[in-house]
């Protein structure tokens, strides 16, 4: 992945719970506007998790053919209308790209949760013949890629990695991997997560992971001494990924970045008193990228809110970068934790920040730790060639990647 | 009897609403295929048809039938004009 | 790293029909059937009612009660094949660096089954919409999203390198291995768990394939029902499974003297771009992956000995494929023997490639191509040599197995035999 030659990324698309689309979402960010609200879409009452990032504002119907919606989960109409965006916004037109040579290679956590709550509550209630027969794609986890690839007709290598909340990176690192070794010259990579409802909840509140604090402001604190658990969230990002050279001959208008280092780790099974992959991660990305610590300018954390969680990425961060040796932010306090879309979306925002030279804060947590200089309140301005982004998936799933700007 | 109105109101409910032509204009003898409906979206017509109507109809009429007019004469009973 | 070469020196089974790889391929080689009427709940208000299910006792594997009450059954069965593989292969795990063991495990539908069973529970029956979170038990996150299974392995043979659960469906044991080979070839690992696992027999899955017709409808003959090529096939049977491989770097695994199954030499994936569930009948997509895979390995259509088919049994499936052989192997087509072990063994999902590819392995092995089952009037859509009823010596160095899946996914893999140069 290294060298000039790497693989561009040339085009994003946004949809997220603060708010849609690249340009509003990053003047949402910069204002530090949280998306986090008492969950509003059915009554959470009874329920002790009460805060979610809800993408609420979206009507897929005034994006997406008619005939689509009763087929797909609203994760997947994100995903749909993201991808236009992110071709749009690279200047692409999907069918005058090369149909072989242009893939598809998403994220995916919990599928189409939603859509499959309706579905067995048709099947436990009344019986089989209830049962929709698009179930039979609109929950599973390859379902994004594979209506992404229909929708624009992109027939090239295209997969589906499964990583929970660091799956997006190992996804957008496969596409520039694939871009990078030929298989692909065009990748589409990107994730999301629409999987608030009861069933959703309710399959993520035994973890004890998620916050139950009603109040949404202080409901999702990482790295703050009353950090409590993380808020779950919607939405994701798509990324258009293009060989350099390709890019560069049509004229691509912008190119945010590269993706210069990749790696994922896992942690040691509970109990071998080894320690976690998440600095082994963060050096064997910055290795790939032939970068040292000091060339990074600014880390997007992980930020999971659960206080053990965070003194693990705290101590990561340290053994690498030295006591508060590096800028560290987490915007997705301001959109909760996406799952299969946090790892694309911490990229989308990751690279807008490098092209406008500017860290967009955290927002909730009033103080960090010393060892952490994390950018609270206000968004830092300074110049910013290099960003890391770090992602763990419940389970022991580490994944680094190193942005560079072009 | 099953009306017209209600095989389209089953159609927007089980398929969606068409992206290429109005479902409440005259659409009898327009086939399924340019209405831009697909074979799951037939057999989502025909699980609502069976559960809200009573009507049922066999797996082959999924490719035989290919109008709302050949749907309608087959789901009333009688052969299509 | 290039010259880096990626070779299978394990294998495990988790099949119906019985205990590991040798039970499995006494059944694949005899042509007896595993299919048969569901057991593990009621079929009677579904429309298929038939299944190849495996008599799988977690506890009698030697699971611990805590594994099997929380892990998903596809969590057993992948790490069941897990162990099986890894004593196959002779490695000491312990031995190994932990940081350059990876993981890459295929599955289309995760844990469904365990999210079905506790739908059910927490919804009282589907009676409410707002599910009752006091009903959920503490392992619901494990299923929610299905990281659990590729966790499992890994902390089996204590992997910390790249973990991977890839998900594309019906390709999704093709491509996880697919994948895993490239973990090797690039450096990132130099042993890698790769495989595939699926225990999706349960209603809502059952009842989704309902929905759509895609699976037989023969219930009162589920021994016969997987009729792959055969006219009066009426769809595909669901099945269950697992299949796990130890791929080595293959300088490596010479040097410890490992027996060399084979070379993962060539994979290769396509998307159709056409329909999430339907296939064009003229197989352009996957004649590609086989084109691009024979390429990958520097071989050529007539040094294919076998192929084994996706042939899941559905008309469109048999005719599309049956054009994808034609596209690629031309006037060779008729000649090189074609077979579907799911005429015997069912249709397992995501986990079918791996098993597919374990059946392929085994043949390499033993010079026997297992048979299509059930097969008995030809199909004059379907006219090549689909290796009826009867298994079949020859010698094979070189096998291609196939795979197509919802979503369009269309993937090949090419297996040689390891003492055979490339040209």
């Amino acid at each position: 992945m290294t060298g000039t030659a790497s693989p561009w990324i040339t085009g994003l698309g946004v949809i997220a719970a603060n708010a849609s689309g690249k340009k509003a979402y990053w003047e949402s960010v910069l204002e530090g506007r949280s998306g986090l609200r008492t969950i509003s879409s059915f009554d959470a009452g009874g329920y002790p998790v009460r805060v979610a990032g809800e993408v609420l504002d979206f009507d897929a119907g005034q994006h997406l053919p008619r005939r689509l919606l009763p087929q797909t989960d609203r994760m997947t109409q994100h995903a749909l209308v993201a991808t236009d965006w992110a071709l749009a916004d690279a200047g692409l037109t999907p069918s005058e790209l090369d149909d072989c040579s242009t893939g598809v290679i998403t994220a995916s956590a919990s599928g189409g949760f939603e859509f499959g709550q309706r579905e067995l509550q048709k099947l436990w209630r009344t019986g089989p013949a209830e049962v929709s027969a698009y179930q039979s794609f609109a929950w599973f986890y390859a379902v994004n890629t594979g209506q992404i690839s229909i929708r624009n007709g992109f027939r090239g290598h295209s997969s589906v990695m499964v990583a929970e909340q660091a799956g997006g990176l190992d996804a957008a690192a496969e596409a520039v991997r694939l871009v990078a070794k030929g298989t692909l010259r065009t990748a589409i990579t990107g994730g999301f997560e629409a999987s608030v409802c009861p069933w959703g909840l309710v399959a993520q509140i035994p973890s004890g992971l998620l916050s139950t604090e009603e109040d949404p402001r202080r409901a999702y604190l990482p790295f703050d001494p009353d950090a409590a658990g993380w808020v779950p969230g919607e939405g994701g990002a798509t990324l258009v990924v293009e060989d350099a050279d390709r890019a560069r001959a049509r004229g691509a208008g912008r190119v945010y970045g590269r993706i210069a280092g990749h790696a994922s780790t896992f942690d040691p099974r509970p109990g071998l008193g080894r320690p976690p992959g998440l600095a082994r991660a963060i050096r064997l990305a910055l290795d790939e990228a032939r970068l040292s610590p000091e060339d990074v300018d600014v880390v997007f954390a992980d930020a999971a809110g659960v206080p053990e969680q965070d003194r693990a990425e705290v101590e990561a961060l340290a053994r690498v970068f030295g006591p508060a040796g590096v800028p560290v932010t987490a915007p997705k306090s301001m959109t909760g934790r996406l799952y299969a879309g946090g790892g694309a979306l911490d990229m989308a925002t990751a690279l807008l920040a490098l092209e406008h030279g500017v860290i967009p804060p955290t927002t909730g947590t009033a103080s960090a730790p010393p060892e952490l200089d994390l950018v609270l309140g206000q968004p830092r301005e300074t110049p910013l060639t290099t960003a890391l982004v770090v992602a763990r998936g419940t389970g022991g799933f580490n994944s680094a990647v190193v942005l560079s700007r072009v | 009897m099953l009306s017209l109105e209600q095989l389209v109101q089953a159609l927007r409910k089980s398929a969606g609403d068409s992206d290429v032509a109005d479902l409440d204009g005259d659409i009898l003898d327009l086939t399924y295929d340019d209405l831009g409906y697909d074979s799951l979206a037939l057999l989502e017509l025909f699980a609502t048809l069976k559960r809200d109507h009573g009507i049922e109809l066999s797996d082959d009429d999924i490719f035989e039938l290919k109008t709302p007019r050949a749907t309608l004469a087959a789901a009333n009973g009688k052969a299509a004009a | 790293m290039t010259g880096r070469r990626a070779v299978i020196t394990g294998v495990g089974v988790r099949a119906p029909g019985g205990r590991g790889v040798k039970e499995f391929w006494d059944l694949l080689s005899s042509g007896r059937t595993a299919t048969r009427t569901i057991s593990s709940f009621d079929p009677a208000p579904f429309r298929s009612r038939i299944a190849g299910e495996i008599d799988f006792d977690p506890l009698a594997e030697g699971f611990t009660p805590r594994e099997v009450e929380r892990w998903d059954r596809a969590t057993l069965l992948a790490v069941a094949s897990v162990r099986e593989a890894i004593e196959d292969s002779g490695l000491e795990t312990a031995a190994l660096a932990p940081e350059k063991l990876g993981v890459s495990i295929g599955s289309a539908v995760g844990c469904t089954t365990s999210l079905d069973t506790e739908y059910a529970r927490v919804s009282h029956g589907g009676a409410d919409w707002l599910v009752d979170h006091t009903l959920g038990v503490d392992q619901l996150f494990d299923y929610f999203s299905p990281t659990s299974i590729p966790r499992e392995v890994a902390w089996e043979v204590g992997a910390e390198g790249p973990v991977k659960l890839v998900s594309t469906g019906c390709t999704s044991g093709l491509d996880a291995v697919g994948h895993g080979a490239e973990l090797i070839r690039d450096g990132r690992a130099e042993v890698v768990l790769a495989g595939a696992t699926d225990a999706p027999i349960s209603p809502i899955t059952v009842a989704c394939f309902d929905a759509i017709k895609a699976t037989s409808a023969n219930n009162d003959d589920p021994a016969h029902a997987s009729r792959p090529f055969d006219r009066r096939r009426d769809g595909f049977v669901l099945g269950e499974g697992a299949a796990v491989f130890v791929l080595e770097e293959r300088e490596a695994a010479l040097r410890r003297g490992a027996r060399v199954y084979a070379e993962l030499s060539g994979f290769a994936t396509f998307c159709n771009a056409y329909h999430m569930t339907g296939l064009r009948p003229d197989g352009r997509e996957m004649a590609a992956a086989i084109d691009a895979a024979l390429d990958q390995a520097r071989r050529a259509p007539a040094d294919v000995d076998y192929i084994n088919a996706h042939g899941s049994g559905t008309r469109q499936n048999d005719r599309h494929e049956t054009a994808a052989f034609k596209r690629s192997f031309g006037a060779r087509a008729h000649d090189v023997p074609i077979s579907s072990i799911k005429s015997m063994i069912g249709h397992s999902l995501g986990a079918i490639g791996s098993v597919e590819l374990a059946a392929c392995v085994l043949a390499m092995e033993h010079g026997v191509i297992p048979p299509t089952a059930n097969y008995a009037e030809p199909d004059p859509e379907c006219d090549l040599d689909y290796v009826p009823n009867t298994a079949r010596t020859a010698t094979l160095d070189t096998v291609l197995s196939v795979g197509s899946g919802f979503g369009g996914f269309q993937s090949a893999a090419l297996l040689t035999r390891p003492e055979q140069g490339r040209r």
